[in-house]
């Protein structure tokens, strides 16, 4: 597992930067989720909800070393990685209540939220059905020479999914800009990954001759430092990666998901929980390291709350599309 | 010379189908192809010939057995300002994509509210009596003109081969392009220079009074041989091929039902809850008081396609069973 290299004693004024910078977008995704969470148990939203809440630091880890230009693909539980990308939480709201005014005019909702203006091609409700897509994204990038990468979101549920075998082997075979995010939150639903995958996960991106290699997913320095180096590896025409971010769902698999005990005890959440909440360690080593200090944390998870609280007063009060729209985008 | 003079050659289907990729693929450097042996094999029909030569395997690329795997790609490559041509060698094993084709490529545009397009083209096969048996024989295009965000074609000439290609290539959604295997050898007249066939309008390939039949693919040429031998006995029968299941121009379907006042629907795919159910639902609910007598149905046997040449013969339609059929239905037995 890679450690974050300790070269916290220069850091410059950009590295502190981009170190707060990755807080206020954990604390963005913490509350907008916590939201989430409200408005489905309230009633407000319809469908399902899947909470990103214990997997920030992957997602904002991953994101902050892209550039706006490159490619996502996200997942059912997409919510983290479209907000880290970019996206605002205005919008996506909206598109999680099914109004007009959402990412995808209501028409998509929280498990397919897509945003070209920040490079979003996409959240997928088939497990490993956006694993294809980023790759197909990474060939146009080659193709077309615009040295943009790809960063392709999944759990590891994913990996029962043959595709993603014929898609690794495809983009290691073609010297792809992609790289191939594992989640591994340890639960395919309701099931933990010791009765799903045999083997070893890195062997499986290894056994194509893929880069591979496994993080801390709950350090979010630890999550950047392993992706910079494998985006920039790609955008250098170095080929596709593989990074296992070791991560946990502190929530259910879904809202409705409450009774979790024949699945994983009280006390495994509260462990996690306590121990290894990835905003509370980049908090605490923040402070730690006098990067900031608590009141300047306490300000920024204001700012967030509030900038959050409009978002979901304007998603409430946005209009539900007319019907005429029901069959328009059918075809472009 | 103030007069423009058009060209026309007789040509294959296959060779109609290489001119339409090498015309586009010269004109927009966007589009290329991606299959199991494309390049130097010009894939096992040899319909890609030549192409490798003069575009290179950087656009005529060679992929793994990855059915489901490049055409994801393809997928993810058609969003992102590839103009994928996808190959999928036989109609069959269409079942590895469908989560790529159903799941993605079809929704991608709708679920992201017209955000994303997917301005794709998967080529593949259709039609029995090559004796291949049956995971190698289907005709599975009524699965995806059940699905809303895909289009299908299925040319029946060279003519429409190559126009409707060059349309498909051209067009900013989905597009399943389906050819008969039969009839790639199968010579016609096709224009020289550009031209593009819109999707959605039906060709009538032969004028008739008395009875209407619609046939698509490989079952036009079943149509026109049932039209001929009819003709002998002073029936007169009309040829309409829809030439795209989805947009279907159901306009000239019905008119020419409305004018014949009896119809037969062909489609060499299964019968059951097919594209011959479609059709004949079609007449029956927009020409059901023009019609003489009911609306009648011939498509592949609902068995799978068998290998030995005595009962696969027996399980598609044939101009004889059509000839018969129509006589009948024309109260001429």
């Amino acid at each position: 597992m890679s450690t974050v290299s300790s070269r916290t004693e220069t850091a410059s004024h950009a590295d502190v930067e981009l170190w707060i910078r990755m807080y206020r977008q954990m604390t963005a995704i913490r509350l907008f989720e916590e939201r989430v969470n409200e408005l489905y148990t309230r009633a407000l939203m319809p469908g399902l909800a899947h909470l990103y809440i214990g997997e920030e630091a992957v997602a904002v880890g991953v994101c902050e070393a892209l550039r706006r230009e490159d490619y996502i693909t996200s997942t059912h539980r997409g919510h983290g990685h479209c907000l880290a990308k970019g996206a605002s939480p205005d919008r996506m709201f909206a598109e999680l209540l099914g109004k007009a005014a959402g990412y995808c005019k209501g028409k998509g909702g929280s498990m397919h939220i897509a945003d070209p203006s920040t490079g979003n091609l996409g959240a997928n409700a088939i497990v490993a059905g956006s694993v294809p897509i980023a790759t197909g994204a990474a060939f146009s990038s080659k193709y077309l020479g615009n040295g943009r990468v790809a960063a392709c979101f999944f759990g590891e549920g994913a990996l029962g999914q043959g595709v993603v075998y014929e898609e690794m082997n495809l983009a290691q075979l073609w010297k792809l800009p992609v790289i191939y995010v594992c989640e591994n939150n340890l639960y395919t639903e309701y099931t933990h990954v010791s009765e799903t995958l045999a083997g070893d996960i890195l062997a499986r991106a290894k056994s194509v001759g893929m880069a591979a290699e496994t993080v801390d997913g709950q350090n979010v320095r630890a999550v950047h430092e392993a992706a910079a180096k494998l985006v920039e590896r790609a955008r250098a025409g170095e080929g596709p990666s593989f990074l296992c971010c070791n991560t946990y769902r502190f929530h259910g698999h879904h809202v409705g998901d409450i009774n979790r005990e024949y699945y994983r005890s009280k006390r495994e959440e509260q462990d996690w929980k306590k121990e290894r909440d990835p905003l509370a360690v980049h908090a605490a080593w923040l402070v730690a390291q006098k990067h900031a200090d608590a009141a300047q944390l306490e300000q920024i998870e204001a700012e967030v709350k509030a900038e959050i609280a409009k978002a979901v007063e304007f998603a409430i009060n946005a209009p539900y599309p007319n019907q005429e729209e029901v069959d328009r985008d059918v075809y472009a | 010379m103030s007069t423009h003079e058009v060209v026309t050659r007789e040509i294959t289907f296959a060779e109609a189908i290489r001119e339409a990729l090498a015309e586009e693929m010269r004109r927009d450097s966007r589009v290329c192809i991606l299959g199991e042996d494309v390049a130097e094999a010009g894939t096992p029909f040899k319909v890609l010939s030549g192409l490798v030569e003069e575009f290179g395997t950087g656009r005529v690329i060679d992929t793994p057995i990855s059915e489901a795997g490049f055409t994801g790609l393809g997928v993810g490559a058609a969003m992102t300002g590839i103009r994928p041509v996808v190959d999928i060698m036989f109609g069959d094993f269409i079942t590895l994509t469908m989560d790529q084709m159903v799941n993605q490529a079809a929704k991608i545009h709708y679920m992201s509210g017209g955000r994303w397009k997917v301005p794709m083209v998967m080529r593949t096969t259709l039609g029995a009596a090559r004796r291949s048996a049956a995971q190698h024989s289907q005709s599975l295009h009524a699965w995806f003109s059940h699905v809303p965000g895909l289009k299908v074609v299925l040319p029946s000439t060279p003519y429409d081969a190559k126009g409707l290609l060059k349309e498909a290539i051209r067009h900013e959604n989905p597009v399943v392009f389906f050819e008969d295997k039969m009839m790639y050898k199968m010579k016609g007249p096709v224009p020289a220079e550009d031209y593009t066939i819109p999707l959605g309008v039906a060709d009538v390939k032969r004028a008739g009074e008395d009875i209407t039949f619609v046939a698509t693919s490989s079952m036009v040429q079943v149509a026109l041989g049932a039209a001929d031998l009819l003709a002998e006995i002073g029936i007169s029968a009309e040829v309409v091929d829809p030439r795209t299941t989805w947009p279907l121009d159901e306009q000239t379907i019905v008119e020419s039902v409305k004018k014949t006042s009896r119809a037969v629907v062909l489609d060499e795919g299964y019968e059951r809850y097919g594209v011959t159910a479609e059709l004949a639902a079609l007449i029956a609910e927009r020409a059901f008081y023009d019609l003489d007598g009911p609306v009648r149905r011939m498509g592949a046997m609902h068995v799978p396609i068998p290998f030995s040449p005595p009962l696969e013969d027996a399980t598609i339609p044939t101009p004889q069973k059509l000839f018969e059929l129509a006589r009948e239905m024309c109260g001429r037995s």
